[in-house]
């Protein structure tokens, strides 16, 4: 596979990603902001819960990339374990951070949330449980990819872990259909969305302004440990010499 | 490359392989804990389940219409919950939620007498997965169960 294999290399990996890294950044910048003024000030508010309903336009996109940055992590795992493309693993270890302070954000907006409309900052029903425990398999995650680095290992290890790790996606999607649980059903499926046009708009230009955020943000930190690697290898050169 | 079993074909096999019995497990093992993963009893898990007397349960479903009566005391609330099948009359003392009103939803957290009635401790307020304006409410909208 050519294709895939051109990606491999760190110098034309990096070769693309110096301009992308500003262009996804400020692209994403651009979004949210226009993202937030819409959510903020230019749909109704909802009839149940009033103006409370603004914070989904922050709750929902955390909570898809705080679940599709673990996809990331899994994919590159795989990548890795399959391919042993160095540059798998760096990117594997780059969204984890990413990763896990989105899912901290849709549990902490989340519960800001459930207080006015729930009644409560916090319940342990099946939703709520299995996002924590997502929050918790990316500490573990980054934990475990330091110690593995640190102790110069192939980093094979993590990557089982991030593997193993995907189970918990299936949980947290169908957790809201397969027990009763405090918070609703999915409101958006694949062809059909029971939030009503006039509020659901904004949310498209979060999420797409979260995922460009997100992306510039794992992209400067792959570029970061490539060269903290790169620095490492000449400090090694030098003290040989 | 093709169809060879070479090293890389062999990894991915096996990772694949892996993945899929992991999370196989993992629904197989959640799927079996249905009633010990739910959040409340519904109305007519009582009657499947037996009552769970003497221990701090929760009771979940839909405010029936027309059955949220307060007392002269000012705090104590009786409501009926149903979830379409069975029906359980509550009382609560204490501040109800916003969004606790006929035909939504709600959890109350308490204990089931003998009588098969709660006594709530607690109330939470479920709400539906709909979210619209408010002039669309009522010529749209209305929950008939929480029932997924």
């Amino acid at each position: 596979m050519p294709a895939l294999h051109a990606f491999a290399n760190p110098a034309r990996f990096l070769r693309i990603a110096r301009p992308l890294t500003p262009v996804l950044f400020w692209a994403g910048a651009v979004l949210i902001a226009l993202g937030c003024w819409a959510g903020l000030t230019q749909t109704p508010p909802d009839y149940l819960q009033g103006e409370t309903v603004r914070i989904l336009y922050i709750h929902v996109p955390a909570a898809w990339l705080g679940m599709g940055g673990w996809t990331g992590i899994a994919v590159a795992s795989i990548s890795y374990l399959v391919w042993r493309h160095p540059l798998a693993q760096v990117a594997a270890r780059a969204i984890a951070l990413p990763g896990a302070v989105f899912a901290a954000i849709c549990l902490a907006t989340g519960s800001i949330w459930g207080r006015p409309t729930w009644g409560t900052w916090w319940q342990w029903d099946g939703r709520l449980t299995s996002m924590l425990l997502l929050l918790f398999v990316y500490l573990g995650y980054m934990a475990l990819a330091r110690a593995d680095a640190e102790r110069g290992g192939d980093g094979r290890v993590p990557a089982l872990y991030g593997v193993a790790g995907t189970v918990l996606l299936p949980i947290i999607r169908y957790s809201v259909v397969w027990w009763n649980t405090l918070h609703q059903g999915p409101s958006i499926g694949l062809t059909r969305s029971s939030i009503d046009a006039s509020l659901l708009w904004p949310l498209p230009i979060m999420l797409a302004g979260f995922s460009l955020f997100f992306a510039s943000v794992v992209l400067m930190r792959m570029r970061a440990m490539l060269a903290t690697a790169k620095a490492e290898a000449r400090m090694r050169r030098m003290a040989r010499a | 490359m093709g169809l060879s079993v070479t090293a890389k074909n062999q990894r991915l096999t096996l990772v694949l392989l892996a993945l899929a019995a992991i999370v196989g497990a993992a629904l197989l093992a959640l799927s079996a804990l249905k009633d010990q993963a739910a959040f409340f009893y519904a109305p007519s898990d009582v009657s499947r389940l037996g009552l769970p007397l003497g221990r701090a349960v929760r009771l979940g479903g839909m405010v029936e219409a027309g059955s949220v009566a307060r007392e002269p005391d000012g705090v104590t609330v009786r409501f009926i919950v149903t979830d379409g099948r069975a029906t359980t009359p509550v009382t609560f003392a204490g501040i109800v939620p916003d969004l606790f009103r006929e035909r939504s939803g709600v959890v109350a957290e308490g204990q089931f007498r003998p009588d098969g009635s709660f006594l709530a401790t607690n109330l939470l307020a479920k709400h539906d997965e709909k979210y619209m304006p408010p002039q669309l409410k009522g010529a749209l909208h209305e929950t008939k169960t929480l029932e997924k």
